[in-house]
Order: C-alpha cells, then structure tokens, then sequence
C-alpha cells in the first residue's frame, strides 16, 4: 500500500522532506518511524491526515504521516 | 524593587515625580503589580487615552537577579483596543534595567494639555523628565539612533513610533534588545497609544552604577538558577527545537494539524506554508549570514529568537516569529519569507503590534481592497499607516474597526482583539482560551496548543470538547503567574514536563524573597491576579456574553476537519468557577 511520509525540524536532517513508498498491509506508525531509525523517545507528534495518532496506528493505503520531534512556540 | 515612581504628565506646571514605597503593593511585579495597580486606581469607565488611565510599567519579581530568563516587562492600562484590563508584555533589556534600578513600577498617570512631546530618563540619580519635540513623528529605528547619540549604547530603550503618537489603537512600545534594536514590542492592545496620549515618546532606563539585586539566600537561588537552567537546557523544546527553529516551527505543525488559519479563517490549510517555515526561514537567515539562534535579554538560555539579513546580507529585522509569519503569511496568503520580514520591519518601527496588523491587512483583502496574495499591496497599506493617512488611521485602528469600516462579516476578534495563529475550530482549547481571557483573544494567555497539538504538559484531543475547560481554566491561572515573575513564558514547555524543573523555579522565587514557595502560592497567586482582572472588566461592563467567539466559528466549517467550534455557552462560563 502507498504511504506518503512528512518529516519535519531535526528529523530532516540525513533523511528527506516528504516521500512517497510502498508499506506492506498492517504497517504502524511505529514500523516507519523503526525504519526511518528515529528513536521513540524523540517522537513529539504524530499526524494522519492531520489527526493525532499514538505509536501503534495501522495505517491504510493513501494516508500520509507527519512526524515531528517534541516541538514548541507560540 | 522598593519603590514605585509615579509620573504625573498632567500635573499644573509640567510633569510632576513622586516616588513612594511599595505599600500595598509590595511582593508584586510584572502582570500582578499592573493588574492589581489598574484594577484599583483606574475608573473602569475611563476613557483609555484620557488622563484618567494609568500605563503601569514593572518588571517581573525575579527581573534584574542573575536568574536566568527573568526578562520580560510588563506593561498594563485599560485598554483603548479591547476596553478591557490590559497586560502586555515583552522580552528586551528594559526589565533588568528598571528592576536593577529598583523600581517595582513606574506609572504614568494624567495628561498634559498642550502639544509638546516628554522623553524620561530614569537613572541612579532619579527621573527627570524633559520636553523633546525634536523626536516628533519619528519612527523606532531612527527614534533609537537619535536617542544613541544623546544617551549612548549601555542603556535600554523604551519607545513608541508614529502609530503611537497617534493613538492607533494598533500601536506597541518597543523595547531594545541588547543590540540596541527597538524590536521587542509590549505589543498587544494598545499600550503604545496610551503612551502615545500621555505624550511620552521615550524612556531611557540607566543602570550605571547599580548592581544586580540580591537574593536573601544566595547560595539556594544560584543553585535553583543552575538546575532550573539544566532544566530547560534537556527539554527538547527549550533546549532543542526553539533556538534551532525558533517558535516558527510551529507553521508546519499548524498546517499539518488543520489548524493553519489561512485567507482570513477560510482554511486550515495554506498551499504556502512550507515556503514560510521555520525550517526554511533558518536555512534562509544562516545562508545570508544572519542567525537562527538570539536571545532578545541577557540571560536567556532558549534563544528563540533570530536575525533576519536581506538580499544582500544587510540587517532587515529580528527573525519574524510565528505569529508574525502567519499574520502577513498564510492569513494573507502570502508565501514570501522576504515580504513577511519587509512587513515585520514595518510594524517594529511604526511601533504596532504585528498580530493586529496582519489580521487587519488580511481583513482588508477580504474586503476586496487588495487581492489575497498581494505582496506589493500589503506593504503598501502598510505605508498607508505610516504616513497616517485616513485608509492608514483606519487599518491602523484593527482588524474590527476595519471590518466594520469596509463591511466584512468575517472579522476573527473576542473583545475587539483579533485572534492569532491557531484556529479554535481545529483547536478547540485555544477557542477557550481565545474565548474567557480578561485580555481578547490571546493565545499566551492559557496556551492550550501545548496540550492540544504539540503534546507538551499533558495530552488533550484538538478536536473534542472534552478536558479544554480545565486545561484552559489552569493554563490561565498558570500564565498569570509567571507573566508576574518576569520568566519568558516558553519556560513553561519545560516546568509542565519536568517536575524537577518546576521546583527549580519555585526555589529561585523562594530563595530569592526569603521565604516558602509552593505550587499552592503559584496557584494562588494567578488566581489572584486573574480575579482582578475579571473583577476590573466586569465593573468595565463585560459580561459572560463578551466571553464568546465570533459567531462564524460556530456556523462555518473548516477544512481540512470540517468541523466548527464545539464548546457550549454554559461551558465557558465554567472557566473562572474555582
């Protein structure tokens, strides 16, 4: 299944902007972020289809994924 | 901190000093010696710019110590924008200056009859106070390096441009920061015209011959300093994601959420955002040899600030914060980081509050008076209120008198004060906030993003009703109190995270005053000051019906979430009931 991937701030860096792959069925948000090797505990937020998700969402074919570090401002 | 200057500008014979003790107000800085000054000695039906108004300026209570990130300045009046209790604060030089000098608050009270323009100086050997028409009309950066070459460059600066001199109810007081650059503004509601109206066009606050003020307990407050210091320095959004980004991180994280108000609240979204980024806005300041990475006081550890060169690698501007960025960005639809930077350097040296005009300026597109998207247009009414011209007093008067002005239905104010960079249909904890704030829409005022969107201090659903009257009720309570300390309210990303860091700050005040801090005393001392408030504004003539949103966040969906602001009337009534 098609998944757009959205990496933000430090996440960026040595990785990429925003990539389209093919993730077999039943592939979590926590499967890509293992495979972008960004440890969890740097994880701030987590977006589907700008909803917050937790770790272990399923995703589905055509969703797109935002991954932030912990961020702030204001 | 042991006195309080009162400056009668409309004294019979000139400008009268008087410096007292504290009184009734002792232990109190920042937001709760303005708040608690205005609730009790202005008349809530005064008119703001009349002489009946006060403009309490104060440092906060840890302000002018060794104590890391204790700058900011409070100043407080009744509001000529909202009609409300009004406290705006800044970063900048002027709170350590004014607190080392030992003043808890200086106040501006009365009027002068005649035209003639005042700058005060405030040094070791008093305040004086002295006619200076020379400085008419002149605008922030020129106003600084006129005042440079009088008084130098080892003080701090408070100043109001052309907008404040003519009263728009849009104009700031600028504050330099430790390059001397007017560009931290006590921006929201006004204060510049009640400056303005008092015919104070600057002062210069001198602290040569001062020394830091002392803690009773030295050795616990430099090592609460130090663990409170370690604290933020851990977090990653004071240690990490704020001087690397600065708050203009946050437009992807908006955008990305839905919650991006974009061509005047129309959208959640902007196709633009990226190009205005935080990432793509530090990327641009490094490449042109500015910085990323600035703090506005000496003393912040957080640095969120940065500096923005043009074209040509020459200063334009500090680097546009996020509000900024949205207001003349996405709000506007414009996508161009050096317009955005053009139009932030237009709004610090006017002297006007850069969330108001963006908000304006959008309104005005609505309205068909520009083309959303319009660079060259939106300088150009810029330039409108600079020059004072009738359209320029107009947009320079908000974002709701220019919607009543040129008939648009959709004008994003509560209590007259336009809204900022997050839409409360996506957000529904900062629509509380927005909503019961004593100030007008507000975020900092109980910022419910954190929990909402970012994750930080707790986790409550964007897009649900439930846990945002709490959340915003103890956000506000929270906010009143450090607003009062003279911390940067961006510590708090890391005292709702780490208890460890919390306790830090309760120790640094404790230790400091020589006396028992708790979480209770923080508590009750932003109930303090917000009871205060809301006691000034009802005797003001507000009432529960003035605690809502515009009517079109109720009846218009947004995309991409196509939802509307949920929370009910009654709810919102709850949010002072502790």
């Amino acid at each position: 299944m098609n998944i757009t991937v959205k990496l933000f701030a430090s996440f960026r860096n040595g990785r990429f902007e925003i990539k389209s792959g093919d993730y077999p069925p039943g592939t979590t948000v926590a499967d890509v972020s293992d495979c972008l090797n960004l440890p969890q505990n740097e994880l701030g937020i987590m977006l589907v289809n700008s909803c917050h998700v937790k770790l272990d969402r399923v995703l589905v074919e055509g969703d797109t994924l935002a991954l932030f570090p912990l961020l702030g401002g204001g | 901190m042991d006195k309080i200057a009162r400056i009668d500008m409309g004294a019979a014979g000139g400008p009268k000093v008087t410096v007292g003790d504290l009184g009734e107000y002792a232990g109190l800085g920042g937001r709760a010696m303005t708040s608690l000054v205005v609730a009790a000695e202005v008349h809530p039906l005064a008119h703001a710019l009349g002489a009946e108004n006060k403009l309490v300026i104060s440092p906060g209570m840890l302000s002018g110590t060794t104590g890391s990130m204790t700058g900011r300045l409070s100043v407080g009046c009744k509001s000529p924008l909202t009609g409300t209790i009004k406290e705006s604060n800044a970063g900048g030089q002027a709170a350590q200056v004014l607190a080392r000098l030992g003043y808890a608050a200086v106040i501006l009270e009365g009027k002068p009859v005649g035209d003639d323009l005042y700058k005060i100086v405030i040094n070791k050997d008093g305040i004086k106070v002295i006619v200076d028409n020379s400085l008419k009309m002149m605008d922030n950066y020129l106003l600084v390096a006129k005042l440079r070459q009088e008084f130098g460059d080892k003080v701090a600066y408070m100043t109001i441009g052309s907008a404040g001199e003519r009263k728009l109810l849009a104009a700031s007081i600028a504050c330099t920061d430790p390059e001397l650059r007017p560009t931290r503004h006590c921006g929201r509601g006004g204060v510049g015209a009640v400056m303005g109206a008092k015919r104070v066009k600057a002062i210069i606050l001198d602290d040569a011959g001062m020394k830091m003020r002392p803690a009773k307990d030295l050795d616990k407050f430099r090592d609460a300093n130090r663990l409170f210091v370690e604290g933020l320095r851990k977090h990653p959004v004071t240690g990490e994601g704020l001087p690397a980004y600065g708050t203009n991180v946050l437009t992807n994280v908006l955008n990305e959420a839905g919650g991006y108000p974009t061509n005047n609240f129309k959208s959640g979204q902007f196709a633009g955002s990226s190009k205005i980024s935080g990432e793509a806005q530090a990327e641009l300041e490094i490449k042109r040899g500015g910085s990323a990475t600035h703090g506005c006081h000496r003393g912040c550890v957080i640095q969120c600030s940065g500096i923005y060169n043009d074209k040509d690698g020459k200063y334009l501007t500090k680097q546009p914060e996020y509000e900024t960025v949205w207001s003349h960005g996405g709000h506007c639809g414009i996508d161009d980081l050096d317009t955005i930077a053009q139009l932030d350097r237009i709004d610090d040296n006017i002297g006007v509050d850069t969330i108001e005009m963006g908000v304006t300026i959008g309104i005005a597109m609505d309205a068909g008076l520009i083309e959303f998207g319009d660079k060259a247009g939106a300088i150009r009414l810029m330039e409108e209120v600079q020059k004072g011209t009738p359209l320029g007093r107009v947009l320079g008067s908000g974002a709701g008198i220019t919607g009543k002005v040129f008939g648009v239905e959709r004008v994003p104010v509560v209590k007259n004060q336009a809204l900022p960079a997050y839409d409360p249909r996506a957000v529904q904890g900062i629509g509380v906030t927005y909503a019961t704030t004593t100030q007008g829409a507000d975020h900092t005022a109980g910022y419910a993003i954190a929990t909402n969107i970012l994750k930080v201090g707790g986790d409550v659903d964007p897009l649900k009703t439930e846990g945002q009257i709490e959340l915003s009720r103890n956000l506000q309570i929270a906010t009143a109190a450090i607003d009062s300390t003279g911390m940067c309210l961006f510590i708090a990303f890391a005292i709702l995270d780490q208890p460890e860091t919390f306790q830090a700050l309760l120790d640094m005040l404790g230790s400091f005053y020589g006396i028992t801090m708790t979480g209770d005393d923080v508590v009750a001392l932003g109930k303090k000051v917000l009871s205060a408030e809301r006691d000034f504004n009802t005797r003001a003539g507000f009432t529960k019906h003035d605690d809502r949103l515009p009517r079109f966040f109720y009846n218009e969906p947004i995309a991409p979430h196509n939802q509307t602001f949920l929370m009910k009337d009654e709810e919102l009534d709850e949010v002072f009931n502790w």
